[in-house]
């Protein structure tokens, strides 16, 4: 170890000269959160998870097998078929097996019976039905399907409803919807919660007063009466666009409460910082202290904060939906999804219908698990 | 000790008040006041150390940072000397007009790990003063930051690391180099030294006086600690409850204080030094509150020499010396006993042996 | 070293506590032995990160996870009815144990730093000391508000009858430090064990604390484990200091001596570091080079071997030096003897 003697200040409080050591005292804290957060597993599996879920909802065309919309009622009640790879047991390339339908003659029901000698075999990037990439760019090309050599078959991997709609497409569709309305909710009350709870944090006094009654009047409502009033005073006449951004709106408008109140604690707390304080004393503008100062240090909070609010929006969209008062067909989320599984007639029968539930429960607990490691990484210089 | 010459007043301070309302009530309506500065006159000399000492709750810290403004003050004058000459009240100044004081007025915190901010790097920390008055060439900046690195004995290529790379010490120099970016006349130290180690409490002390002496900087420090504040300071005022009990130039205040609390708060203070053990006199009861002080002078219901006057008229600060103020009645009736003349120990002179101070102890 | 102590009553050999984490394991406490003698206060001296905290915690089991005693001996002579002695290892105790449980509080008591956290709000602190009594003593309810009336007058509580009612949070700073040495001292413990608790308070208030302890010592005899950071609160107040840096004891003796003749070099830089209410005002502090390492990057060898002045190359640096008598006290550094401790394995 070489230690500079003579000049005794200028040593690292640390004797270690390894690079390790270096890059981390060069790091910025952007870096050093992820550092953190990289040790939190699970939340790492799961950020791949949401990566895959984000990409199918900006691309769901691409990974759907047909079109969502197509029905046929020879195709009702579909169960899902299962990928194979052993055929009279030997190992082959994916297929499925075809299915016949027969109609029970004393119960009048179609029954499906699964087809051990015809395989339709599936395959990655084939030709389907055509679609705009990003509602300009025209593919017919998806993820999986059979080849258009078996015109005339289809394939379910998560079975069909009432109407013979193929539930897998129509689950990709439905992905966008929910998810893309959880984001924007989310983004807009947290515009609207940065916004006020800044202006509440930083100016204080009567216009803090304000606000904060606002909010509490505003967490003193049950929410779900309103979100039921507010929703089915929405027009029927509406188009499915309009609805959706109704829904978002009124979520939003329910939802920045909380965060506000986190942007506020986090302003009030950081005023009080010497940081603050120092920068204010070298002459610093008020706008370099709030975007240079104060926001970076709160922003990994929000972000955290945001990655807890939604899950909490898929699940409101998916609750009203659910009861009809959200989306409604032809629309396709979650929620209008789950709405065929609403008897107990279809769960007896179409237990499958019930698998969009599960996308649901996996992309809430992955964002929540998410959201709790960011928040456990959002400081790293705690300690 | 050869007396150093001392300039004209940089800072002068008159009447200066702090209240701090007590909100209670549904709407937030005024329910009291904690003066938390009560009337506070000092001036410090150009080139002058001067330190506010005081228990916690004396308001020494909220005298400094309205001295410069970081908190608003309720009333009084902060006269402040530019260096072109003119006198600037910095109290009565808008928001807008202070930018080219605190050029010349800067601050030194207590916290060296609350006053860095973590996110951002030395250069950004130490270049932020010179980036928000007008130097935006980044290249220019780097220079200036790595000289002031220099200037407080750290590496100048420390400059891309961030705060959480250093030690306390480290820091408060960081902190140091900050304020001394825009070449100020006058620093104001809040405890600048106390979050400190013992280790490395001296090389900060050090550093302090250096720079003081080579840039002939002047010095409002804040402190508790009556040891390190008799070794650093020309002047010392003391507080008590938001008002200044003592001012006095450092040798005359701890050989004859004048005021009981000045007096008792040396006898308080554990002297490292077991072979001057005595018995350590607290005073009776606790610090007065600043929301609700005693009648009179704020300090009678502790004072030993209390009498009737004490109890209803608060006494005036008045000259009772060259350079020597107190606030006491009995100023002049006293006979109060200081630390004593300048005397070594046993304990001194042990540690003073040339063998001892180099610790050239050959093995056994 | 002196003759005329009084019986060891706790024996701290050769303890190590570490701190598994992440990044590797925190050496906290590395081998610390002291003895602590009936009717002493030993004086437990050192900077951040030098392990004073820990070791006072592990003498009561109380290291937070992960934090664990990995070896040494704690041994204490307890002796609860006067007449057996019986000697318990508390590093071999479970933490949570029944045994310890008697000992914290019964035989070894805690005068914590922050005495507002100490004290709950929701009871009068005459009602919390009458529990702690009630929970080590075989008394009727009567007898313990007695005893706690007579605890509050001895640490010198003003109308101790009326305060027995009052809440920790209508006493000011002093009085409530004084509250809870009576709530220490409540079930006669041979041990007091003082985590700088002088630190949260006003210099004339620990004055008058610091007199409350000495009297104690004085009239009762009591066993005093003294932390802290301060060195002038050691000199006025102990009998034996103990200097610890990064876990390790540097030099331990009588304090007289040891600030008088400080052998090791840390003491020395430490003592001549600060400034004295004696010493010529504004000359250069004579100081300790660098600052203290990070805990996780302790020097090899002896851990003050980068910062001090006299470190022989390719020994300090090599070898940790054992603690042994030099003169009238105990030092660790090889400028005094050449015995190294054994490596570990």
């Amino acid at each position: 170890m070489s230690h500079a003697a003579t000049d005794p200040a200028t040593t690292a409080p640390s004797t270690s000269h390894d690079d390790r050591g270096n890059q981390v005292y060069v790091a910025p804290g952007w870096k050093l959160t992820w550092l953190r957060f990289k040790k939190h597993r699970l939340a790492l599996v799961f950020l791949w998870l949401i990566g895959l879920i984000t990409i199918v909802a900006t691309i769901p065309a691409f990974f759907a097998t047909m079109d969502p919309d197509d029905s046929r009622a020879a195709r009702a009640f579909r169960p899902p078929q299962v990928i194979r790879i052993v055929h009279d047991g030997t190992l082959t390339l994916p297929f499925v097996y075809a299915a016949e339908s027969a109609r029970n003659p004393r119960t009048l029901k179609l029954e499906w019976t699964v087809d051990r000698e015809t395989r339709l075999p599936v395959r990655m990037f084939v030709k389907g039905f055509e679609y705009e990439l990003f509602g300009f760019i025209p593919v017919d090309r998806h993820f999986v399907g059979i080849p258009p050599a078996y015109e005339g078959s289809t394939v379910h991997f998560l079975g069909t409803d009432r109407l013979g709609r193929d539930q897998w497409s129509r689950l990709m569709f439905g992905t966008q919807t929910s998810l893309s309305i959880g984001l924007v909710a989310v983004a807009i009350s947290t515009l609207l919660g940065i916004l006020l709870g800044g202006i509440s944090g930083y100016y204080g006094g009567l216009v803090d007063n304000v606000i904060q009654r606002i909010i509490e009047i505003l967490q003193s409502l049950p929410p779900i009466p309103i979100w039921l009033a507010l929703s089915a005073a929405l027009p029927r006449t509406w188009s499915v666009t309009t609805v959706y951004f109704a829904i978002t709106v009124i979520l939003a408008l329910l939802g920045w409460t909380r965060l506000a109140r986190e942007v506020r604690g986090r302003f009030l707390s950081l005023r009080e910082e010497d940081f603050v304080s120092a920068a204010r004393l070298v002459g610093a503008s008020k706008m370099r202290i709030i975007f240079s100062h104060m926001v970076p240090s709160f922003m990994s909070h929000i972000i955290a904060a945001v990655t807890l609010a939604i899950p909490l929006m898929i699940l409101n969209e998916t609750f009203l939906s659910f009861l009809g008062l959200g989306m409604r067909p032809p629309a396709i989320s979650w929620g209008v999804m789950l709405q065929e599984a609403q008897n107990l007639q279809s769960v007896v029968n179409a237990p499958w219908l019930m698998i969009p539930g599960l996308f649901v429960i996996l992309t809430v607990l992955a964002l929540n698990i998410i959201g709790d490691g960011l928040r456990d990484a959002a400081d790293p210089y705690a300690n | 000790m050869p007396e150093e010459v001392l300039g004209p007043n940089i800072l002068e301070v008159e009447n200066l008040k702090k209240y701090f309302p007590i909100k209670g009530g549904f709407f937030g309506s005024t329910v009291g006041e904690v003066r938390a500065v009560d009337d506070v006159s000092l001036y410090v000399r150009e080139g002058e150390i001067l330190s506010l000492v005081g228990e916690s709750g004396c308001g020494k810290t909220t005298t400094a940072r309205c001295i410069l403004r970081a908190v608003d003050p309720t009333s009084g004058s902060t006269r402040f000397r530019m260096k072109d000459g003119t006198m600037v009240d910095i109290a009565k100044l808008k928001e807008t007009e202070l930018k080219p004081v605190w050029r010349e007025v800067q601050m030194i915190f207590q916290d060296p790990f609350g006053s860095l901010n973590p996110r951002k790097n030395l250069l950004e920390i130490i270049g932020e003063p010179l980036y928000v008055n007008g130097i935006r060439d980044r290249q220019t900046r780097m220079n200036r930051v790595a000289e002031l690195l220099e200037l407080v004995g750290l590496r100048p290529e420390y400059m891309h690391r961030y705060p959480h790379a250093f030690s306390g010490g480290q820091r408060q120099r960081v902190v140091i180099a900050r304020a001394l970016a825009l070449e100020p006349r006058l620093i104001i130290a809040d405890e600048a030294v106390s979050a400190l180690d013992v280790s490395v409490q001296a090389q900060v002390l050090n550093l302090l006086l250096s720079l003081q002496r080579r840039l002939n900087l002047s010095f409002l420090f804040v402190a508790h600690d009556l040891s390190i504040v008799k070794h650093i300071s020309h002047r010392v005022a003391v507080m008590y409850v938001g008002k200044i009990a003592e001012m006095a130039p450092t040798e005359e205040l701890f050989r004859r204080p004048k005021h009981p609390y000045t007096a008792a708060l040396m006898k308080a203070v554990p002297i490292p030094d077991p072979t001057l053990r005595n018995e350590l006199k607290g005073l009776p009861g606790e610090v007065g509150n600043p929301a609700n002080p005693p009648s009179g002078c704020y300090f009678h219901p502790r004072c030993a020499y209390a009498t009737e006057i004490c109890k209803t008229k608060t006494p005036e600060l008045r000259t009772v010396g060259p350079d020597h103020s107190v606030a006491c009645h009995h100023a002049e009736e006293l006979n109060l006993d200081g630390i004593g003349e300048l005397k070594s120990s046993p304990m001194t002179e042990a540690l003073s042996q040339p063998d001892a101070s180099t610790g050239n102890a050959p093995p056994s | 070293m002196n003759e005329d102590r009084g019986d060891v009553v706790l024996s701290v050999r050769n303890l190590k506590t570490h701190f598994p984490t992440d990044d590797g394991v925190v050496k906290a406490v590395d081998g610390v032995t002291f003895d602590l003698h009936q009717g002493e206060v030993l004086g437990v001296v050192g900077e951040s990160g030098c392990g004073k905290s820990i070791t006072m915690k592990s003498v009561m089991q109380l290291v937070g996870k992960p934090g664990r005693i990995v070896d040494g001996q704690i041994l204490f002579k307890r002796n609860r009815d006067g007449t057996n002695t019986e000697e318990v290892d508390i590093a071999k105790l479970r933490t949570n144990g029944k045994k310890i449980r008697e000992i914290r509080g019964g035989d070894i008591a805690l005068i914590p730093q922050e005495p507002m956290a100490s004290f709950s709000p929701l009871h009068s602190i005459g009602s919390q000391i009458v529990e702690a009594v009630m929970l080590h003593q075989d008394v009727s309810k009567q007898e313990a508000k007695r005893i706690a009336i007579e605890k509050l007058n001895e640490v010198g509580m003003p109308s101790a009858e009326q305060r027995f009612d009052a809440y920790s949070w209508q006493l000011s700073g002093g009085l409530r430090q004084r509250a809870i040495i009576a709530l220490a001292l409540a079930c006669n413990p041979s041990i007091l064990i003082a985590d700088e608790p002088t630190t949260a308070i006003d210099v004339t208030t620990q004055a008058q604390i610091l007199e409350l302890l000495k009297r104690l010592q004085r009239e009762h005899g009591s066993s005093i484990l003294f932390i802290t950071h301060d060195l002038g609160v050691i000199a006025q107040l102990a009998d034996h200091v103990v200097v610890m840096y990064l876990g390790r004891v540097m030099e331990q003796g009588a304090v007289s001596d040891v600030f008088t003749h400080p052998r090791h070099p840390y003491t020395r830089a430490l003592l001549a570091s600060i400034p004295s209410l004696h010493s010529e005002p504004r000359i250069e502090l004579p100081t300790v080079a660098g600052g203290i390492p990070h805990p996780l990057q302790r020097p090899n060898g002896c851990p003050f071997h980068p910062r001090c002045p006299d470190a022989i190359p390719g020994t300090c640096d090599v070898a940790m030096p054992k603690l042994l008598d030099v003169e009238q006290s105990k030092v660790a550094c090889f400028l005094h003897h050449d015995e190294a401790e054994e490596a570990d394995a």
